[in-house]
């Protein structure tokens, strides 16, 4: 039994410190232009207003049939289509939610590999991008809008110009391509045009992998992981829990945690890394290293493993340690192992992690090498330099910008916004008019993947189809039909591109195939073949150089955890979204660690000044516990001039510093403060537990040794025990039988924090967005919060997560308090929320011991564009202001069910309703479903005897409950940590 | 001293609240009666059509189905207001110019859409679904009244939320058998009268639902 007083958990620096983190929540006199006095007198005006109007007649509404019913629709009922999603080279099969020719949401389809029905926040949040009113809405050619077929008469003029010189002065830029058909049209363009040039470039990009995979293998191939069979797995600075387009990983990662009956013990995670990610907050044994001692750790554990590298790497006492146990541990497990390079590092690290891969016998077991998944993989910081200087030196007379935006994230030293003004045709095809597209001289507005036809391969090769839900919203085009439209076909369309491709590659019955392939999201049997490759002997270029001076200050740069590279940056849902680990929304920080700002002198929000080679930028700071000590992290993807109404003006540009060579850390750099404060956004201390034991924790052995660890004694005054509160449930208090019993639970120890969760509830809900000023106030809408606390000291701490929303309390405290029973239980166990009943009154809120429930202080939804309306989930009441909402449960979902079962004469089956967060969760984390069923899912999960209630003993009876998180660490360290 | 009210002061007192309290009794009672009245809920108000589509001829002459044109009706949520194509199945060969038809056959040329004037409404906070009640015996009479009898479309209950509680309270008046819904002229014969009607669909109060479930806010709005 573990006492109350045994937890130390806290959210922030302050709470850890023992301060008193005010709550500014419910304040309602929380702002600046209203004073209480003023508050009483509008208010009465308005009373006497509001009642005078409120006998009106309804609204006459029309009805507007289809002229002819498009086939398959039925009104009401939404339909379901597989098509994909890329991003930074990789794609994601996701299925597409339409209502009438609507798409409103997004999730990851289940038999896609990259996602096996998990996605994570990016495809979650990709549908708001399709209506974002700030996206191009019009071809300018020179200033002018101009019609497609005229632009696509001068582009041909442009391109034959060019053909008559095989192309000379003629330069395709493009992310790099993962998908095929596009790649063979860029080839045969080129093939044309012998003296064109493709160049690739995309600021997260995978060169120091391809490096790496040159070094060790002396070729270039694409490493594929196997979490499933993997026992022991050891992170060098990676982030592979956060992979983009591709929550595989985390999945088959959690299938090895779930410590659930049944699941044979626990893999274990050992991270070494600088800038914290959810990765390194996941390991059993992390250590706090700076980038650039990453590589010395590397050359130690590879040394240790069996690989024979020239030098001896300085490691310190303390990460020596962790090297030796992690190397023992990876003996251990040969063949049941992995080491995993992060791309932030060095091409030695990939290296060596291929010769321990190797050395270890874990090569065609927890990793496969393949063909690289873009075609013509290319080294994507000197392809966009040698661009620049071609652009400089005046050989570039056209450039044509598929996608990207350069100007903003090329490296700074390359000066791409300068070499681009001298190119005569500057033409770019992209979503947004952003900072190239405001520099070039013709810009195509490009077509959503939601809007397109075309393919592409996901990180295992796996090819899909990508097609349209809706026709394009603004005359976008796709980037191969731009491209046709230069060899003369101004009525190319992308779905005659693709079938073209693809009818070559099948065999058989080619519309069967393309049908089925539509279908199911996968063209089959397309994954990619293992590549045999040869490790080069070590001699040849296993050599750990100097180590790094620990006293010089290195910066880091990292894609943001929501942003991405920036793309993401008018993106609403992603701009709010809290950032995993340091909870900001709305804006980007300079990470620093605790002890580095107390050497520094710098506070949380205080503006400093990092300096290097001449160039600077002023960030705010924020302390980020764990971050390695001397270092400063810039997250990209903000500073954007040119972004959108939301993106511009949020945070700082990083890549204003950002040089070809050293892309993601570098040492050198001088931090100048400043005395300018800048306020951010921080929900980290929102809706504060006060220090009860929330989140509970064990190791494996403890775990293994008390089974009921979980079950923490808690004080309770005596006038509360046993006091059974009712509910109000109305007429049938206090619960009634009915057919179903919901519940729900959710494994700590398979949850990472990624967040994908919050957005797919914020996307099935129509949950409004508030704006950075009011997430200040504390009055953010998700009904998800995902919680993030910390354990033990600020160098080093454990990091926990919990995603936390209304636990449908039994005997629930809202319903008793609010005086016109807008919140009531239903017999199925659901604390129903009747947002036509409710006035507001915010009492529920203030008796709710979870915090989970969130208020309209503002008409959000009314205000928002009609092209915003569109995501609207025309399931779930949207919702006006002064009412309070909160998680249902998806009881739109359970509805959709229970109707189904009823008009099919049966019962709803086990696994047959599922929540929007449950489907969205990349790790299997969440568990829905009937408890009155003793053989559901749900109710085995909560058999489990770490089961526990949140704040249980207020005798709240949630029907949400945790299993507490287990970890792994390895004993021979868990004693000490660096 | 004198006094400082005459005795008349009692008397307009007494007047005073009796006109106060009268005056407020008329108000609420307006209230009451204006929100009551067809004007606020257009019970039993004709709504004027962009074709004037008449029920009484297509029902109650030809005895065309509901389903016919409200063809989602046992599927899903919603009834479905019929695609100009279905009108289009008939008036192609009949009626084919009658000069009432011309905005439909306008629009099956156009493809410009025909905006009808919504009769029957429930508010956007209410989930009402078309399938889970047709599949259960309740009628289109129940809520939608005698359209056979009806030239012109008109509601013919408030469709508030009283009127939907009366049902889901005590639904067994309101039930009949699952092929009988969209029968316009069917009534329960001594057999069904003596029928329970719950168990008759599957609904057995003690084994698999409590019919009190009906009135969970739940039900309705999410």
């Amino acid at each position: 039994m573990k006492n109350e007083s045994d937890n130390k958990m806290w959210r922030s620096i302050e709470e850890q410190e023992g301060k008193h983190v005010p709550q500014a929540r419910f304040n309602p006199f929380n702002n600046d232009f209203l004073s209480r006095r003023e508050f009483m007198e509008w208010s009465s005006g308005m009373v006497a207003v509001l009642s005078a109007s409120a006998c009106t007649r309804m609204p006459q509404q029309k009805i507007v049939p289809y002229n002819k019913t498009p086939e398959k629709v039925v009104p009401g009922k939404p339909l379901y289509f597989a098509t994909t999603m890329t991003l930074n080279g990789r794609a994601i099969g996701v299925l597409a939610e339409s209502h009438m020719g609507r798409p409103t949401k997004l999730d990851g389809n289940a038999l896609h590999p990259a996602s096996l029905g998990g996605s994570d926040a990016y495809a979650q949040a990709a549908v708001l991008g399709l209506y974002d009113p700030d996206r191009s809405q019009s071809l300018n050619m020179a200033g002018s809008p101009m019609y497609w077929e005229n632009a696509a008469a001068s582009l041909n003029a442009i391109a034959k110009n060019h053909l008559a010189r095989r192309g000379e002065g003629f330069r395709i830029l493009t992310e790099p391509v993962v998908s095929p058909s596009l790649a063979a049209q860029i080839d045969a363009f080129v093939a044309a045009n012998p003296a064109a040039q493709w160049h690739q470039y995309e600021p997260v990009h995978r060169d120091t992998e391809r490096e790496g995979a040159l070094m060790a293998f002396g070729e270039d191939v694409a490493s594929v992981y196997a979490f499933k069979p993997a026992e022991v797995v050891v992170s060098l600075d990676s982030d592979f829990l956060m992979e983009p387009a591709n929550p595989r990983y985390a999945r088959d990662f959690a299938s090895n945690r779930t410590m659930l009956q049944g699941s044979h013990g626990m893999s274990r995670l050992y991270s070494a890394e600088a800038s914290p990610t959810i990765t390194g907050a996941k390991a059993d044994n992390r250590i706090v290293a700076r980038a650039s001692e990453v590589e010395q750790i590397a050359a130690a554990l590879a040394q240790a493993c069996g690989v024979s590298v020239q030098g001896t790497p300085s490691v310190t006492a303390a990460h020596k340690k962790w090297v030796q146990a992690a190397a023992e541990d990876l003996k251990k497990h040969e063949g049941a192992s992995l080491v995993v390079p992060g791309r932030w590092q060095t091409p030695l690290v990939h290296a060596l992690a291929h010769a321990m891969n190797a050395r270890l016998r874990n090569v065609g077991k927890t990793v496969r090498y393949t063909a690289p998944v873009e075609v013509h993989s290319v080294a994507q910081s000197d392809s966009i330099k040698r661009l620049a200087l071609d652009m400089q030196a005046g050989k570039v007379e056209t450039v044509l910008i598929l996608g990207g935006n350069p100007v903003y994230n090329a490296p700074s030293d390359v000066k791409f916004s300068e070499s681009l003004s001298k190119v005569k045709n500057r033409i770019h095809c992209g979503l947004y008019v952003d900072e190239t597209a405001s520099q070039c001289n013709y810009h195509i507005p490009e077509a959503h993947f939601l809007e397109s036809w075309g393919d592409a391969r996901a990180y295992d090769g796996t090819a899909s189809l990508i097609q349209p839900l809706i026709a394009p919203l603004y005359g976008g085009k796709t980037y191969s039909e731009v491209l046709a439209a230069f060899s003369g076909d101004a009525n190319a369309k992308s779905y005659d591109q693709v079938r073209a491709y693809w009818k070559g590659k099948a065999g058989g019955d080619f519309e069967r195939s393309w049908t089925r392939w539509l279908n199911e999201g996968v063209v089959e049997g397309s994954a990619s073949a293992d590549k045999r490759v040869a490790l080069r002997a070590e001699g040849s270029w296993a050599k750990v150089g100097r180590a790094p001076t620990a006293t010089s200050m290195e910066v880091i740069f990292r894609p943001d955890a929501t942003m991405f590279d920036g793309r993401f940056s008018n993106n609403g849902w992603l701009q709010e979204m809290p950032k995993p680990l340091s909870k900001l929304t709305w804006d980007n920080a300079a990470f620093v660690s605790a002890a580095t700002a107390a050497a520094l002198g710098i506070k949380n929000e205080q503006v400093i000044r990092i300096v290097w080679g001449g160039k600077s930028v002023d960030a705010p700071v924020w302390i980020l516990p764990g971050h390695a000590d001397n270092s400063v992290t810039l997250p990209l993807g903000y500073g954007r001039t040119h972004a959108g109404r939301l993106g511009t003006g949020t945070g700082f540009n990083a890549y204003s510093l950002r040089p070809s060579g050293s892309t993601w850390s570098f040492a050198g750099v001088e931090i100048a403060k400043t005395d300018k404060q800048y306020r951010l956004a921080n929900t980290q201390s929102h809706a504060n537990m006060e220090g009860r034991p929330i989140v509970r924790t064990a190791t494996l052995a403890k775990a293994q040794k008390d089974h009921h660890w979980t079950h923490i004694h808690m004080h309770v005054p005596e006038r509360l025990q046993n006091v059974d509160v009712g509910t109000a449930g109305g007429e049938h208090a206090p619960v009634a039988p009915a057919q179903y019993q919901w519940g729900m639970a959710i494994n700590l120890s398979a949850c990472n924090g990624c967040n994908s969760c919050v957005v797919a509830c914020q996307a099935e809900n129509n949950i409004p967005n508030v704006g950075k000023e009011e997430v200040i106030r504390g009055r953010e809408m998700h009904w998800i919060n995902l919680d993030r606390y910390y354990e033990g000291d600020t160098a080093n701490p454990d990091t926990h997560f919990q995603p936390r929303m209304c636990v449908q309390c039994e005997t629930a405290p809202c319903e008793v308090v609010c005086p016109v029973g807008a919140t009531a239980h239903d017999n199925e166990g659901l604390n129903n929320m009747v947002y036509n009943r409710c006035v507001g009154t915010k009492y529920c809120s203030n008796n709710c011991p979870y915090k989970v429930r969130h208020f309209n202080f503002f008409e959000y939804t009314k205000t928002i564009t009609p092209s915003m309306k569109m995501v609207q989930n025309p399931d779930v009441t949207v919702r006006g202001r002064g009412v309070m909402e909160k998680c249902t449960y998806c009881v739109q979902r359970i509805s959709e069910a229970r109707i189904t079962a009823k008009n099919e004469g049966r019962k709803i089956r086990d696994g047959e309703v599922k929540t929007a967060c449950q489907t969205a969760c990349p790790s299997q984390a969440i568990f829905f479903g009937d408890i009155s069923n003793p053989n559901s899912l749900v109710s085995k999960i909560k058999a489990e005897s770490h089961n526990y209630g949140l704040l249980e003993e207020l005798n709240t009876k949630p029907r949400t409950t945790y299993l507490g998180k287990v970890t792994n660490p390895n004993t021979a360290l868990s004693a000490e940590k660096s | 001293m004198s006094q400082l009210f005459g005795r008349s002061a009692n008397t307009l007192a007494l007047l005073t609240i009796s006109v106060v309290l009268l005056l407020g009794g008329i108000g609420v009672g307006l209230a009451y009666a204006i929100q009551g009245s067809s004007y606020v809920t257009e019970v039993n108000t004709f709504k004027a059509q962009p074709v004037p589509f008449s029920h009484q001829h297509h029902v109650g002459g030809l005895g065309i189905d509901c389903r016919y044109c409200h063809t989602s009706v046992e599927t899903s949520a919603v009834a479905g207001v019929p695609p100009v194509d279905t009108c289009m199945n008939c008036h192609k060969m009949m009626w084919a110019d009658a000069p009432m038809l011309k905005p439909i056959r306008d629009a099956h040329k156009t493809g410009e859409a025909i905006e009808w004037n919504q009769v029957n409404k429930v508010p956007e906070f209410v989930y009402f679904n078309h399938s889970a009640h047709i599949n259960k015996g309740v009628s289109c009479v129940s809520c939608h009244g005698q359209v056979n009898e009806m030239p012109l479309m008109r509601k013919t209950q408030t469709l508030y939320m009283g009127f939907c509680l009366d049902c889901h309270r005590n639904p067994q008046a309101n039930l009949r058998p699952v092929e009988a819904v969209t029968d316009m002229d069917w009534h329960p014969d001594e057999e069904w009268k003596k029928k329970d009607k719950l168990v008759h669909h599957g609904i057995h109060p003690k084994k698999n639902f409590e019919v009190h479930q009906l009135t969970n806010c739940s039900m309705c709005h999410r």
